[in-house]
């Protein structure tokens, strides 16, 4: 069996390099993707979680689907947004969406 | 070493190089397309580490929603709006903090995550999987019948908003 530790240390892996994409990238739907990666590895430890220390309560599972669901729903409004922004300001950097800049 | 062992440690060793490559290639990669691609590489290592913790509905709905739908979602609107970017520089000024703040988190959560000492239970207790994929329906439908209602609300929600959002403007 696969210590949990590196479960969760290549969970944090992930995290982080998805935080960094969401920190540096100029281009909205590279942002995105980040964030997608991010929620991955929230799945992977939960999932982990589960399987390791609470096998017989499906909570770890249920979660995850939940997660899921969430990502899902983000991904489509988020675009959305994303192409109704292109098609107004003809732009995807982050940088020039700056309307609602005080 | 039992020969599984083995097996389970080269399986690990090659999903862990999927993902975290992949996700290596999404952030730092200069073509959006490839990017994409790149994150489709990383959700099906994710689908391998699943099937790896014997959770085998997971493994199937990662693949369906993540690859099938999310990915394909991001590759439309990459195609949508393409030749915006061009080849143009990805990453902001702030990139360099950006690397400084993801290595300070990954660092501080190795250390924390290895001082914990883990309830890890019996690894006997796992009932087997067709009786784990029908606990997890019953869970689904008994104790979190709510927030399952609610996730489909969010879903309807979400489907009537991105339409309402992405849809020409009468000027």
């Amino acid at each position: 069996m696969i210590p949990l530790y590196w479960w969760l240390i290549v969970a944090a892996a992930l995290f982080c390099i998805g935080l960094y994409g969401v920190l540096s990238r100029r281009n909205a739907i590279g942002v995105l993707m980040g964030i997608e990666l991010m929620l991955n590895a929230v799945n992977v430890n939960l999932v982990a979680f589960w399987r390791y220390i609470t096998p017989q309560a499906m909570t770890g599972q249920v979660f995850a689907i939940f997660v899921i669901t969430v990502a899902a729903a983000e991904a489509a409004v988020g675009l959305a947004i994303i192409i109704a922004a292109y098609r107004r300001r003809d732009t995807v950097v982050v940088d020039d969406m700056d309307i609602m800049r005080w | 070493m039992p020969i599984s062992q083995i097996v389970q440690i080269v399986v690990f060793v090659v999903l862990t190089a999927m993902t975290l490559g992949g996700g290596l290639g999404v952030v730092l990669g200069r073509n959006l397309f490839h990017n994409a691609l790149f994150m489709v590489l990383s959700f099906a290592g994710v689908v391998g580490y699943y099937a790896l913790l014997d959770a085998g509905f997971l493994a199937g709905v990662q693949l369906l929603i993540y690859i099938g739908a999310i990915a394909i979602l991001i590759l439309f609107a990459i195609m949508l709006s393409r030749g915006i970017m061009g080849r143009q520089r990805q990453s902001n000024q702030q990139w360099w903090i950006a690397a400084l703040v993801a290595l300070l988190i990954f660092v501080v959560l190795g250390v924390v995550l290895w001082q914990v000492e883990w309830p890890v239970a019996d690894q006997q207790a796992l009932s087997s999987p067709s009786v784990a994929i029908s606990q997890l329906g019953m869970e689904l439908m008994g104790p979190y019948a709510i927030p399952f209602e609610v996730a489909s609300i969010l879903l309807l929600a979400a489907l009537v908003g991105a339409v309402i959002l992405a849809r020409e403007m009468p000027e």
